[in-house]
Order: structure tokens, then C-alpha cells, then sequence
């Protein structure tokens, strides 16, 4: 029983893990390279999940839903990169954050008046809505679904950035952006691509979290922020901390939300553990970042280029 | 000879002394709350610009000092009127109603809470700094929403507000005259603070740090500082703002109210600390206006914030005061 307990929630933990990654990589590939910090990369995952519901109640399709998601979340990151963030490149941080945070507020209020303030919700489709046995425990197929594409795309990513070309002047890129530029790539292009990929990824998770989640305005705020911890805890501007980082604070978070208030009804009465188990696992991925800062000031992994 | 920067100062305060007059005047009450409000935002906000402008520390987490400031003031005085006692103290002391209680634990419990935040973040610099303090913020604003006995996500209500002998803190004017001069009274202290061996450290550390370490000072322990007192000042306008409203809910401590008080900074001109006041009165009124056009007023002020960032580096008060006006 216990063990079964256990491993669910270890299915649990590595689906919660692999959306963060699909945010992570994008804000840290971006960060990374353009030196970005983009504080409205969690509305291009609300302009996916919208898109995708909105699509997927219309034509019937979830595949088509999604596509569309990660197409306009893409269109959208693209548009911005153009208009206003190419911009913002060489200017420090703080600037950066106030017009991202303009950003937001923008795109925030953009969804209220097209989709109005209520939350939409999405359905599961047909095929995945079903459950999968895993030694005799019957287990959501949507959620394996979600870590087979997650993994997938981690690989993907592995393949385009160690063995393509792109990949190539990613890295190169991001440790020598003048060298690369007076060899002839055209640096503007490479970062407007690769700000659009971020983008898709950011509205894949957008797309994957629809029938999970109610769709709403601010959702993009709260998982930009786990986001953050993410890529604190993995070390900034690189993927595999990023991956690394994302599994971690998806297993602690689901264990801690599991795990302790059973823990804590040993030692006190029930409804106490319940509501004192609660609020330290919320605070649990906070605690992990604290420990992680102590030991490694700059994260579990070191990106090429420092910073 | 009064210089352009001292004739900008002298108008603002003796504007800000006339205004309640001039407001009942016109029979336009409403203003002296508008105005309280601005006084209240624009003391968080210069006391996020003396570690933003003077030490170079980006938080995105300041909000959480102003709610920590208003839980303090709201969960005494729900004490002091059930006569419960207060949780996790010894003894057990009932809360208070009074200000002279309520302000000073509002300050220090802010302090206490930037002190530890601050120990942990200053471990990192740049953009972790801006991250991590933005996720310790928001940690603390889910424990507030997770605490049913304080109203959780709904907030408390204050039964009255905090109680000063010989002062009808409930009339508006009186109020608002209170606000003056608290905000007064931090832009002093921080001026003085800046203007110190102390400043220096924190003016030091904005532009070369290794170089000042390299010299022997401690450079972690004054950012440090500088971080707890920055909280502290955030912590006293969270007490004033839970009087205002007589309400406190942890919508204070979002870090939205972070980034408005970075844009209340920037807007009014960094590292100058009177600039935030006309940051904070420029953002509060803009939304007054703008909420009279539309509904989704977010959507003017989001590009609105971009084209700030692009083209008006300044702030209202280096534009207003003319240069040189830094560290006025």
C-alpha cells in the first residue's frame, strides 16, 4: 500500500516536473544567451493554454488545439522579441523587469477582455482520459502522457543544442555573441528564433496544463514564479540544470503535499497536522532553495558563460 | 540663492501641508483619502529606493514588508478585541490597540523578516537576487493565504484603527496629516542614512563591490542592513495602510504591489528617495484617471511602463529638479 502510495506519487512528482521543465528551459535558454530576463514568459503559457482550449472546443481536436497553442504562444514571443525586447539586451536587469512586468499587465488584461474574467476549463480527450494499470494501481494516462512529452522534448532539445548547427550558435552564442556576429550569422535573427522556441515551449506547458488546471488570468504569474525557483535551484542558463532543477522541485513539492501532514499526524492531532502540514509544504520548495543557495550560491549546474 | 532642486521640495511639502484644507474647500473629500494613500505607497516605495537606488539591490519582493507591517497591526488588534491571546509569544499577552504598541512591533517584526530574507538572498547578486526575492515574497504571501485563523485568503478586518492618545485617528485630515509626517520623518532619517559612512558603503557596493571589499569593508554586512531597514520602512507603511483601509489581506504582500513599487521608483526617479514620492502620487493618480476611461485600464499602463523604461530614464524628479538632483 505504501509502496504503491509511493510510486504514484513519484509519477506524480516527475509530471509536475517535466511542465516546469518545458518553462524552464525556454526562460533559461533565453537568459542564457540574450542575458533577458523575462519576467512575461509565464503569459506566454496563458496565451497557450487560452489558445488551445479555444481551439480544441472549436474544431473537437485536442492535437489541433495544442498545435495551435504552441503556434501562437510562439507568434506572440516572436512579436514582443521584435517590437520591444531586442531592445533590452543591453540594458540592466531592472530595466528589464519593469518593462516585462508592463508586459504582463498587458497581456493580462488583453485574455480578460477577449476571453472575459471567468476561468475556462478543458476536458481531457477521449483517448488519454482513461487510466493506465501499473502493478495493479490504476493510473491517469493523461499524466503519463505529459512525462513521455516532456522527456521527449528534454531529448529534442539535447539533440538540437549538442548536434545541429542552431545548436551550435546557441552555444557559440552565448559565450562569444561578438565572435559569432563578425563571422557573418546574423546574431538579430538567431536571438529572435530562439526567443520564439522558448515561447513554443512555454505554450506547449500552457497547452499540456489545460485540462489539468482552470484556465485562468494570473495563471501564468504562479508557475513563472515556481519557474524562478527552478532555475535557482538548477543554475541559471543552463538546460540540464534546468532539467535537473525542474524534477527536484516537482518531487518535493508532491511529496511534501503527500507526505507530511501524514507525517505530522503522528506527533499531533489531526486537523492541526493537516493545516500546519499544508502550509510547510508550500513553503517546502522555498526550503529546498534556501539549502541548495547555502551550498551552491549559483545553482547545481554552471552555464557556459557565467553570469 | 534657493536652488531649482530646494524650490521643487519646498512647493511639493507646502502642497502636501494644504492639501486637506484646499480638498474640504472644494468639497472634495475624497482626495484627502486618494492623497493618504499616495503617502502611504510613497513611504514603501523610497524605502525600497535605498536599497534599489543607492545598493544596486533589485527586490521584487518588497511587497512582502508592507504585508508583514499590516498583519502585524491587524492580527494585534483582532487580539486585543477578543481578548485571545497572541500565538507564538510567551505568556499570554492580548494584543494591542494602541499605535505606540502596534507601529513599533509592525517595524520590527519587518525588519526581523528582511533580516532573514536578506541573509539568505545577499548569498547571491544580479538577476538570482531578483528571483530569489521575489520567490521568498510570494512563499510568504501563500503562508498568509494558508492561515485560516487570520482569514486566510478573504483577510481580516480591522475593528478600529490604531489608537493614538490625544489624536482622532479615524478623522481622515488627522490621518493623513499623521502619514505626512512619518513619510517626512523617514525621508530625513534616510537622507541622514545616506549622507554616512554608512551611505557610502551602499553607494560603494552599486558601483564596485569587489573593489570596496578589496579594501576591507564589509561590504555583505552593509547591504544587509540596509536590506533590514529598507524593510523596516516598508513594515511602518504597511501599518499605516492596514489603518487606512481597517482591512488587511494578503492581496498587500502579491508581488504585482512588488513591481508597482519598482515602477513607483523608477518612475519618480531612482536614488534620489524623494523621487519615489512623486513616482507613487504620478502611478496612484494615473490609475485614478485612466479607471475613469476603462475597465481594462492594465492595458494602457502595461505599454505605458515600456515606453518609460525605452525613452524617460530620468523620473519625473530628475526631469522636475533638473540635473545633478541624484541624491537629493
Amino acid at each position: 500500500m505504501t509502496w504503491l502510495l509511493f510510486a504514484e506519487q513519484t509519477l506524480n512528482g516527475l509530471q509536475q516536473g517535466v511542465m516546469l521543465f518545458l518553462m524552464a528551459a525556454g526562460l533559461t535558454l533565453v537568459f542564457g544567451i540574450m542575458s533577458l530576463l523575462n519576467l512575461a514568459h509565464g503569459s506566454l503559457y496563458m496565451v497557450g493554454a487560452y489558445v488551445t482550449a479555444t481551439v480544441t472546443q472549436a474544431s473537437g481536436s485536442f492535437g489541433l488545439g495544442v498545435l495551435a497553442g504552441m503556434a501562437a504562444a510562439a507568434l506572440a514571443g516572436g512579436l514582443i522579441e521584435l517590437i520591444a525586447l531586442r531592445r533590452l539586451y543591453a540594458r540592466d536587469h531592472l530595466d528589464q523587469v519593469l518593462a516585462t512586468f508592463g508586459l504582463i499587465l498587458f497581456f493580462n488584461e488583453l485574455v480578460k477582455i477577449l476571453w472575459g474574467p471567468q476561468a475556462l476549463f478543458l476536458s481531457t480527450p477521449e483517448i488519454l482520459s482513461g487510466t493506465v494499470d501499473l502493478a495493479g494501481t490504476p493510473y491517469p494516462a493523461y499524466r503519463l502522457f505529459i512525462i513521455a512529452v516532456g522527456l521527449l522534448v528534454a531529448l529534442g532539445l539535447r539533440v538540437l543544442i549538442v548536434n545541429t548547427r542552431v545548436g551550435m550558435l546557441i552555444r557559440a552564442g552565448s559565450t562569444h555573441r561578438e565572435m559569432v556576429g563578425a563571422l557573418g550569422v546574423d546574431i538579430a535573427r538567431l536571438y529572435t528564433i530562439i526567443f520564439a522556441v522558448g515561447a513554443m515551449l512555454a505554450g506547449l506547458a500552457g497547452a499540456l496544463a489545460g485540462p489539468m488546471l482552470a484556465i485562468q488570468v494570473g495563471m501564468g504569474e504562479n508557475i513563472l514564479i515556481l519557474t524562478f525557483v527552478v532555475i535557482i535551484v538548477g543554475g541559471i542558463g543552463s538546460v540540464r540544470g534546468a532539467l535537473v532543477g525542474a524534477l527536484l522541485v516537482g518531487t518535493v513539492d508532491t511529496f511534501g503535499r503527500a507526505f507530511l501532514p501524514m507525517a505530522l499526524r503522528a506527533v499531533m492531532d489531526p486537523s492541526a497536522a493537516d493545516t500546519v502540514g499544508a502550509s510547510i509544504a508550500g513553503m517546502s520548495i522555498y526550503i529546498l532553495m534556501a539549502a541548495v543557495l547555502m551550498i551552491r550560491p549559483r545553482g547545481l549546474f554552471q552555464a557556459y558563460g557565467g553570469t | 540663492m534657493a536652488s531649482r532642486r530646494t524650490v521643487v521640495l519646498t512647493l511639493g511639502l507646502l502642497l502636501l501641508i494644504g492639501l486637506p484644507p484646499a480638498a474640504l474647500a472644494f468639497g472634495e473629500p475624497f482626495m484627502v483619502t486618494l492623497w493618504s494613500r499616495i503617502l502611504i505607497w510613497a513611504l514603501a516605495a523610497a524605502s525600497l529606493d535605498l536599497i534599489l537606488g543607492y545598493g544596486g539591490m533589485v527586490s521584487l519582493g518588497h511587497a512582502a514588508f508592507v504585508g508583514i507591517g499590516a498583519y502585524t497591526v491587524g492580527i494585534l488588534g483582532h487580539h486585543a478585541f477578543e481578548g485571545s491571546a497572541v500565538p507564538f509569544l510567551p505568556g499570554d499577552w492580548s494584543g494591542s490597540a494602541l499605535a505606540l504598541v502596534q507601529w513599533p512591533a509592525a517595524v520590527g517584526a519587518a525588519a526581523l523578516v528582511a533580516l532573514i530574507i536578506g541573509a539568505l538572498s545577499l548569498r547571491t547578486a544580479g538577476v538570482y537576487f531578483i528571483m530569489i526575492t521575489l520567490a521568498f515574497a510570494q512563499m510568504l504571501y501563500y503562508f498568509f493565504i494558508s492561515l485560516p485563523d487570520y482569514g486566510g485568503e478573504d483577510g481580516i478586518n480591522l475593528w478600529q484603527r490604531s489608537e493614538v492618545p490625544g489624536l482622532d485617528t479615524g478623522d481622515p485630515v488627522v490621518f493623513y496629516y499623521v502619514c505626512l509626517v512619518l513619510l517626512v520623518g523617514f525621508l530625513v532619517l534616510a537622507k541622514r542614512l545616506v549622507d554616512s559612512r554608512f551611505g557610502m558603503v551602499l553607494r560603494g557596493c552599486k558601483q564596485n563591490e569587489a573593489r570596496l571589499r578589496a579594501l576591507g569593508c564589509p561590504t555583505t554586512r552593509g547591504k544587509l542592513v540596509a536590506f533590514a531597514i529598507a524593510g523596516a520602512g516598508a513594515g511602518l507603511a504597511g501599518a499605516l495602510a492596514a489603518n487606512q483601509t481597517e482591512f488587511v489581506d494578503p492581496g498587500l504582500m502579491h508581488w504585482t504591489k512588488s513591481g508597482e513599487l519598482i515602477v513607483m521608483v523608477l518612475l519618480g526617479g531612482m536614488g534620489t528617495l524623494v523621487g519615489p514620492v512623486f513616482g507613487a502620487a504620478a502611478l496612484l493618480l494615473l490609475e485614478e484617471v485612466l479607471t475613469g476611461i476603462t475597465e481594462h485600464w492594465m492595458i494602457i499602463l502595461g505599454p505605458l511602463l515600456i515606453l518609460v523604461v525605452l525613452f524617460a530614464r530620468r523620473g519625473i524628479y530628475g526631469w522636475l529638479a533638473g540635473p545633478g538632483a541624484r541624491d537629493g
